[in-house]
């Protein structure tokens, strides 16, 4: 089984604060990370690989510093790493986004097969769940989404099975491979490696492609293949300012009394 | 109480067959034969820049029950036709779905799009965007909303990338700059300290995905009716892909949070999950159902099926109590629209207040049952959240 993971580095977002004054993002100092739903389709496509077999490759698409990323996921097991970085990606949407990635696993394709492809459910800082759909459907692979469980995979007969989760309840699919997954948190729990390869991974040569080594069309890259952006950026609007119905110094009782009053009219059916 | 879990009486007692098919076990064999026929849709020639118009929302439906968010979709959907002064649709995918048409029309569409194959019958990625694409493509929409499930994310990502259109994720304001006929689609961006409009250039249809009870429900109105355009699905069953064996739906005694019309939500400040007890008691005292921030849920005081905000539910309640709720952005997200807003918190300071309709300053393990204490006594008619949907 091989198995491309494609993960994204991410400010941690609990860390992110908003200047006030400026209403723009203070990023001086906030940790880069990998995407946390991507720890976990890394998780799973190296336990995958222990059992039967295979290479896990990680690809990130993002500026050279997201090497940081793909050694961290070296250091946890991953056979190879791949960094496309380039001038002509920056300001992608989800649209180019998924051709850039789409691009580079054709590319990866065309020297080792592939027979499943791994995303995160969706990343933090942007929350769109959209690369992995993209990916899919550039690929022309089938897609499933959600996933919370890999049930069985037959690889002789190239088929696979899972369980997704569906706003109901879950679903247990089965489908052909190659396909793309992405991954939600219930999927496993992620063990760390006993020894994390940090050796390894500070020497690891990670493979870094341009789109010299792509050859995309260099109209849907970027901003310029990119049909969305950001218009306006604004401060949530808030509420009109409400009703203060009682301080600390008035008892329990008498406070209730006079919530009831305005919220009996909310509250009640009346009586027909 | 929710529709969802009511079984028609008509319909067979599941209307999803379970298929028998064996588990797969791993295993390690390899087989380097590549054999499998796809049905791909980078084969679909994307649109040309046509002369898109009308206004379509998807509507989801699952074994003949629609999502809620599909009808408050065709609310906002119908406000923004009428300013540009174009058809609002509806477009319906599925089997056995002739039963569900009239509701379309009823709540504001002027045309229904349908596909009816047995092929539909399940949701599946695959043959739900092909059926979308090709509608989309035979009929040009200029804009196309989808509810922001796990169902309409799943589809909503495949179909943007065929169209090869853009597509903005979990809106929480619609609306349309009327010159340019651009959706300005609003969506609150790092964890929800900002909101950004985003547009979409050249590229049709501008496709955004809106959460659960963003809008609401626009009124029903049972004499509207409009015309029905059915479309062939034209798909080869032997070639599909995926298959889905087995549907096991959450068991639900309760109904679902964000349809409730009355919440009671309890806080860290409530301190242990004893006084969160207190939050209990008062939402069973008026009907209503019990809401948790993100703490109390981590801290094994409520499910996580009760979280509300950013990274669980939003809600729309009719009334909102949140006690010992601090009101940060993340949570605040989640139910700043509901329609009235009773904080209760010992802090005068804390950013609830902000929101809040009614406001008390005090503790509320001593607040809770002295409120549920009066409420429930004064209460004469039934409480609003007993006999909704009956
Ligand atoms: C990426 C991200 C996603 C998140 N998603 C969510 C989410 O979906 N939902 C969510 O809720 N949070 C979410 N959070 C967490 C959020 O930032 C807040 O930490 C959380 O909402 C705070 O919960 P709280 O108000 O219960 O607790 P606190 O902030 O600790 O507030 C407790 C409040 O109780 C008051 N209090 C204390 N004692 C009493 C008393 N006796 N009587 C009355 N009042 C009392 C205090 O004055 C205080 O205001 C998220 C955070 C991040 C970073
Ligand atoms: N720049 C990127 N590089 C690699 N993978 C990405 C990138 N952006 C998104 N992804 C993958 O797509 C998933 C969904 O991202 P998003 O659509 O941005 O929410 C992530 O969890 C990653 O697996």
């Amino acid at each position: 089984m091989n198995i491309a993971v494609c993960l994204k580095q991410v400010p941690d977002t609990s860390e992110v604060r908003i200047n006030p004054k400026t209403n723009t993002l203070m990023r001086e100092g906030i940790p880069s990370i990998i995407n946390p739903y991507d720890v976990h389709a890394l998780e799973e496509a190296l336990t995958i690989r222990d059992r039967l077999g295979g290479r896990v490759t990680v690809l990130t698409m993002g500026p050279p510093q997201a090497t940081d990323s793909l050694r961290k996921a070296i250091s946890y097991g991953a056979d190879h790493a791949i960094l496309l970085t380039d001038r002509a990606f920056a300001g992608s949407d989800t649209l180019a986004t998924s051709y850039i990635l789409a691009g580079a696993l054709g590319r990866l394709m065309d020297r080792e097969p592939l027979d499943l492809i791994f995303c995160g459910k969706q990343a933090i800082d942007g929350d769109t769940a959209q690369v992995g759909p993209g990916i899919a459907s550039r690929l022309g692979w089938p897609l499933l989404t959600y996933v919370t469980k890999i049930d069985g995979i037959d690889p002789t007969n190239q088929v696979f099975q899972v369980q997704r989760k569906i706003e109901v309840g879950r679903e247990v699919v089965r489908c052909r491979l190659p396909a793309l997954v992405t991954v939600v948190k219930e999927i496993n729990e992620i063990r760390y490696a006993p020894l994390p390869d940090l050796i390894r991974a500070a020497h690891y040569p990670v493979e870094v492609w341009t789109n010299a080594d792509l050859g995309l069309d260099a109209s849907q890259l970027g901003l310029k293949g990119s049909p969305t952006w950001v218009n306006k950026i604004s401060t949530p609007p808030m509420r009109e300012k409400g009703e203060v119905l009682a301080g600390s110094d008035v008892a329990p009782a008498e406070t209730a009394r006079i919530l009831a009053d305005k919220l009996i009219p909310h509250i009640v059916v009346p009586n027909r | 109480m929710t529709a969802k879990k009511k079984k028609s009486p008509k319909a067979p007692p599941s209307a999803f067959t379970e298929k028998t098919v064996p588990p797969i076990t791993d295993n390690p064999e390899r087989s380097d034969t590549k054999a499998h026929e796809q049905i791909p849709l980078e084969s679909i020639e994307a649109p040309k820049n046509l002369p898109a118009h009308g206004i379509w929302v998807y509507i989801e439906q699952l074994q003949g029950e629609v999502a809620p968010v599909s009808w408050e979709l065709m609310g906002v959907g119908r406000q923004l036709a009428d300013k540009l002064n174009c058809p609002l649709s509806g477009v319906l995918l599925g089997h056995d779905i002739q039963p569900l048409t009239e509701l379309a029309f009823q709540y504001g569409a002027d045309t229904l799009y349908a596909i009816d194959d047995p092929m539909l019958k399940p949701y599946t990625n695959e043959c739900h965007s092909i059926a979308l694409v090709q509608l989309c493509q035979a009929h040009h929409p200029e804009i196309l909303l989808i509810g922001a499930t796990t169902t309409g994310r799943d589809l909503s990502g495949s179909v943007a990338t065929a169209l090869r259109t853009g597509l903005t994720a979990d809106c929480t304001q619609l609306d349309v700059d009327v010159d340019n006929r651009k959706l300005l689609q609003t969506r609150p961006a790092f964890g929800g300290n900002i909101l950004a409009t985003i547009l979409c250039r050249d590229r049709w249809p501008q496709m955004a995905t809106v959460r659960p009870r963003v809008f609401s429900k626009p009124e029903k109105q049972p004499e509207r009716s409009g015309a029905v355009v059915w479309s062939d699905l034209g798909l080869d069953p032997s070639k599909t892909v995926m298959e889905v064996v087995e549907r096991i739906l959450d068991e639900r005694t309760e109904g679902y949070l964000d349809e409730a019309d009355i919440i009671v939500a309890g806080g860290r400040g409530l301190g242990s999950k004893d006084n969160f007890k207190l939050v209990e008691k008062l939402a069973q005292a008026i009907g209503g159902m019990i809401g948790a921030s993100r703490p109390a849920v981590e801290s094994g005081w409520a499910p996580y099926s009760h979280q509300v905000g950013q990274t669980g539910l939003t809600v729309r309640p009719k009334l909102y109590i949140a006690a010992g709720i601090s009101g940060a952005i993340q949570h605040l997200v989640g139910m700043q629209n509901s329609d009235v807003i009773v904080a209760i918190n010992k802090d005068p300071d804390a950013p609830i207040f902000r929101v809040a309709t009614y406001g008390i300053v005090g503790d509320a393990a001593t607040l809770l049952p002295a409120i549920t204490q009066e409420l429930g006594a004064r209460m004469h008619g039934a409480p609003l959240g007993t006999e909704r949907q009956l």
